[in-house]
């Protein structure tokens, strides 16, 4: 396989966004008819790089050079690397839900015959295509009609259309079952049979070991490593340890937890996908909370950390099917967000401009938005007791501001956090639930954020912290879990945790190993 | 220089987005000067200010409710049919029942009710789309009113004629005026004076700069002219006339909802579901809740609506408020709310509705034909809303600020005043 040659070769590839090196000198070296796996944590470049190679980031925003079949390329768009050959199938499926099999195979693609389509020539050349890929389904299906595996399977059939020479998969089992992924995987094998060579994106560390030839690792945009599967008897370990091999130097706030008995605990909690009912976005999962504890929860993207958390928050995610919540040892009933609220509960969210905060509203008014009742007498809201509190925040939180009559849109992404934050700790809580607390906030203010997540938890509530990055939870929790596929798969206390321990726990359970 | 700064950044009260609204009561007054120049100052007459009042008291009614369901991110196409549905309903019902009018105003409320509960069921708890939902029942009440009173006209009674085309009672001495209209104004200009100076209050203990006392005796003053100027119109009409007692309702219902869409609870979570529903339903807003008053709340006025415009024309007609919804939804945005939900003021919506009724009214004093004002108020809607839309992409705009922009030096930009105890977290740059 080494002795093959070198299709595409990325040299030297530098892209920043304003305020950020997603980026540093990356190189990557695809060879013909291989199946080439990028690693690497979420962050650390993947997707960027993917977006050079696709020319989603055209030409002269990046620098490097791009040399594919031995010449120089600059892709100006998509279409300009399609008509290449390089195909990039996405996470989200670009398919249209209403159309047929045929024509999203088709689709920006379509046969012609006399200025319009030559649908008898689409129907005959879609079977085909579906044969390649294992598809066993009438071509006029609509594509709402089949399930995701075989939606999987129309992107890949797609992709042959346009004559594919090279196929990027991002993720292309995250969202399929054991079944569906072994078929795709078992068709990657066929297809690079059939010379054709493959990239493929996947978190799923035991999926890469069984299929990719070469793997590349990508830390903090830059290449770490490429790894020759079966020269260098690579395994899921020596891949993690490639991954996550950084450094921890004192980006957290001293503390010393005060702990105390458990208060908050869940059991065999399982809720499924709000849309497809055979889905389990949690599965029998159970854990408990502290008094004064820092809990992370460790998980990939997609493992089902958020849906836990927001189905505990009064049901605000999927359709809740079993499981019970204790608090303070008596079991209680969070049917809707008031409820729990109610309770103590607070939720702040990963995507604080979608769902966390409301963009038009204003310092004060976000501030307070989750418990108007503390400010208001017989319905009626008192300004000077709300712009009180407001203020008092301001301060203790160091939000960044002339005053809490701004707008949040004006305010940057660490002190929007503290708005939210600001929000729930008005409403009292025992219990926050932080996903993602310092998604897209830089350093300086990841510091304080850690600084006031410590100072909640001294107030003996319980602070559970969901993360993507792991050297945060090492950092910051008392004790973390690991989430796999909805499965809480692993409990480590902090003088255990490591990152590659982690990464084990929370890309495998005993149950779901794939061969 | 600094105090027509002050003036510019104090007059019309707030801190933010003042810069919309002024520019609504500027085209107001700008139309009210036009028409008045052009019409021979026959505007501003008691005789013509008075029915304005009473002809057009119906759209602002609208408006009111109309605003808060689309603040919260809907539309209700249907407020004309609701409004002539209950009108025939009452009608009908004081005429073959002959129910005591006050039974019949009661009897047009609950009807109302009962329509929004209905409308406000399938927006809420079913989630079709308000537009679907209220462009049904446009056709279904429209055909309810046709079905009842058998497409005729139904007369109502003398009594219940008071609430469109009643006035104040004319009492005391003889002073050339409506007395009871002069005790209104008097009221009023008692009123303002008393909220400025709560304002003042309210912003010295927020610690906030309050604004120099000579802005607060110019605005009050701006504004005790106008009241005393309208009162005076008002209650000088020919006697046996004052303000209409449609006029009455109509300021009450703006006094009630501004402040509960202002400074109540209930009135934050309309503005939280239009802003951002999936946030503020994360915030403990019982978002179906909110929906289903807002839709039932715009049919209970869109009824009141109705039955004050019957109760003017004294009688229920098949074509009773043809085309309100649109008057209604003209004015909401006009008077500055987001298409989009979230924003909006029950004040912008009347100054909106005023343009329009003026409009209406000064177009047709001059004689003007229905075609061309039909055409004139669409242009007069595309532009406002264009200049809202324009405002965005611009970031915040100010009438007066590009106004004064000529003469203009380059400020120096203003201090940031923030108390930093800083540490090393706080020197750090924050992006994002």
């Amino acid at each position: 396989m080494t002795s093959a040659p070198v299709l595409l070769e990325m040299r030297s590839i530098t892209k920043t966004f304003p305020g950020v090196t997603a980026l540093a000198d990356v190189n990557l070296e695809v060879r013909r008819g291989e199946i080439h796996a990028i690693c690497g944590e979420n962050g650390a470049g993947k997707s960027t790089l993917m977006k050079v190679l696709s020319g989603v980031h055209p030409h002269g925003t990046y620098t490097g050079d791009i040399v594919y079949q031995g010449e120089r390329v600059r892709f100006s768009d998509i279409r300009a690397s399609e008509n290449a050959g390089i195909v990039i199938i996405h996470q989200e499926l670009a398919l249209v839900p209403g159309m047929s099999i045929t024509e999203n195979i088709f689709l920006g693609n379509e046969p012609r015959k006399r200025g319009g389509i030559d649908w008898k020539a689409a129907q005959r050349r879609a079977l085909e295509l579906m044969e390649q890929v294992g598809l066993d389904e009438d071509p006029d299906t609509l594509i709402k009609d089949i399930g995701v595996g075989k939606q999987q399977l129309v992107e890949i059939a797609k992709a042959f259309a346009k004559d594919v020479k090279l196929l990027i998969l991002d993720e292309p089992t995250a969202a399929l079952n054991e079944a569906d992924s072994r078929h795709l995987l078992d068709l990657l094998r066929g297809i690079r049979d059939r010379g054709v060579t493959s990239i493929i994106i996947s978190h799923k560390l035991n999926e890469i070991e069984a299929i990719a030839d070469t793997i590349t690792i990508l830390r903090d945009g830059r290449t770490i490593e490429s790894l020759d599967v079966k020269a260098d008897g690579v395994n899921e370990d020596r891949i993690v340890r490639g991954m996550v091999g950084r450094e921890l130097h004192s980006r957290f706030p001293e503390h010393t937890p005060r702990i105390g008995e458990v208060f908050f605990e869940v059991r065999d909690w399982t809720v499924r996908h709000p849309i497809s009912a055979d889905r389990l976005v949690c599965k029998g999962s159970s854990f408990n909370v502290r008094r004064g504890e820092i809990v992370g929860f460790a998980g990939l993207m997609g493992a089902g950390r958020t849906e836990l958390a927001m189905s505990l928050f009064g049901r605000s995610y999927g359709v809740y099917l079993s499981g019970r919540i204790f608090k303070d040892g008596e079991e209680v009933q969070l049917r809707t967000v008031s409820d729990a609220i109610e309770h103590g509960l607070a939720y702040v969210s990963e995507d604080r401009k979608a769902i966390g905060l409301n963009l038009l509203d204003d310092i004060k008014t976000s501030m307070v938005a989750a418990k108007l009742s503390k400010v208001a007498r017989h319905g009626v809201i008192d300004p000077v007791r709300e712009y009180r509190y407001a203020e008092e925040y301001r301060q203790s939180l160091r939000v960044k501001t002339p005053s809490v009559d701004e707008g949040v849109t004006k305010l940057s992404g660490g002190n929007q956090q503290k708005v939210v934050l600001a929000k729930w700790m008005f409403t009292d809580p025992d219990l926050l639930i932080l996903d993602e607390p310092t998604r897209g906030i830089d350093v300086g203010a990841k510091y304080e954020i850690y600084g006031i997540i410590q100072r909640l938890a001294d107030q003996g509530k319980g602070v559970i912290v969901i993360s993507s990055e792991l050297p945060e939870l090492i950092g910051l929790c008392d004790r973390v879990y690991t989430v796999f596929e909805g499965s809480v798969t692993g409990e480590v206390p902090r003088a255990e945790a490591d990152p590659e321990l982690l990464m084990k726990q929370m890309t495998s359970t005993k149950k779901t190993q794939v061969r | 220089m600094s105090r027509i700064k002050d003036l510019q950044k104090n007059l019309f009260g707030g801190t933010t987005s003042n810069a919309r609204q002024f520019g609504m009561i500027f085209t107001l007054v700008a139309i009210v000067l036009l028409f008045q120049i052009w019409t021979d100052g026959l505007t501003l007459t008691s005789g013509n200010l008075i029915a304005v009042v009473s002809q057009y008291s119906y759209i602002l009614i609208l408006a009111i409710g109309m605003l808060m369901v689309i603040v919260a991110g809907h539309i209700d196409l249907s407020v004309g049919s609701v409004a002539a549905f209950t009108g025939i309903v009452v009608a009908k019902a004081m005429q073959e029942f002959s129910l005591p009018w006050p039974v019949g105003i009661l009897l047009g409320l609950a009807v109302g009710a009962l329509i929004g509960a209905w409308q406000g069921f399938w927006v809420a708890y079913v989630g079709v789309p308000a537009f679907i939902v209220t462009l049904a029942g446009m056709l279904l009440f429209r055909g309810g009113n046709q079905y009842i009173g058998n497409a005729d006209t139904v007369p109502v009674s003398e009594g219940f004629r008071t609430i469109g085309a009643g006035f104040l009672p004319e009492v005391g001495p003889n002073t050339g005026y409506n007395n009871l209209t002069l005790l209104l104004g008097l009221a009023a200009c008692a009123g303002v004076i008393w909220r400025e100076l709560k304002a003042r209050q309210t912003r010295r203990e927020m610690n906030a700069d309050v604004a120099p006392m000579w802005i607060s005796v110019l605005r009050m003053a701006v504004m005790v002219g106008v009241i005393v100027f309208a009162t005076l119109r008002f209650a000088g009409g020919r006697v046996g006339t004052s303000l209409p007692i449609s006029g009455i309702i109509l300021i009450v219902l703006v006094l009630a909802y501004s402040h509960y869409t202002r400074n109540t609870i209930g009135g934050r979570h309309i503005y939280a579901v239009g802003g951002n529903s999936r946030a503020a339903e994360l915030s403990g807003v019982k978002l179906r809740r909110v929906n289903f008053l807002v839709m039932m709340n715009m049919s209970v006025l869109a009824a009141l609506a109705g039955m004050i415009f019957v109760a003017r024309s004294s009688a229920s007609g098949p074509q009773d408020g043809l085309s309100w919804e649109l008057d209604a939804i003209a004015a909401v945005f006009i008077g500055g709310a987001a298409v989009s939900g979230g924003l909006g003021t029950i004040s912008g919506s009347i100054v909106g509705g005023l343009v329009m009724a003026l409009l209406n009214n000064g177009l047709q004093l001059e004689g003007v034909g229905s075609d061309l004002v039909q055409i004139i108020k669409g242009l007069v809607l595309l532009l406002a809303v264009a200049f809202d839309v324009y405002n965005k992409s611009q970031g915040r705009f100010s009438i007066i600020g590009s106004l004064m922009r000529p003469f203009r030096r380059d400020d120096p930009p203003p201090p940031t005043d923030r108390p930093s105890p800083s540490s090393d977290a706080d020197k750090a740059p924050v992006a994002g």
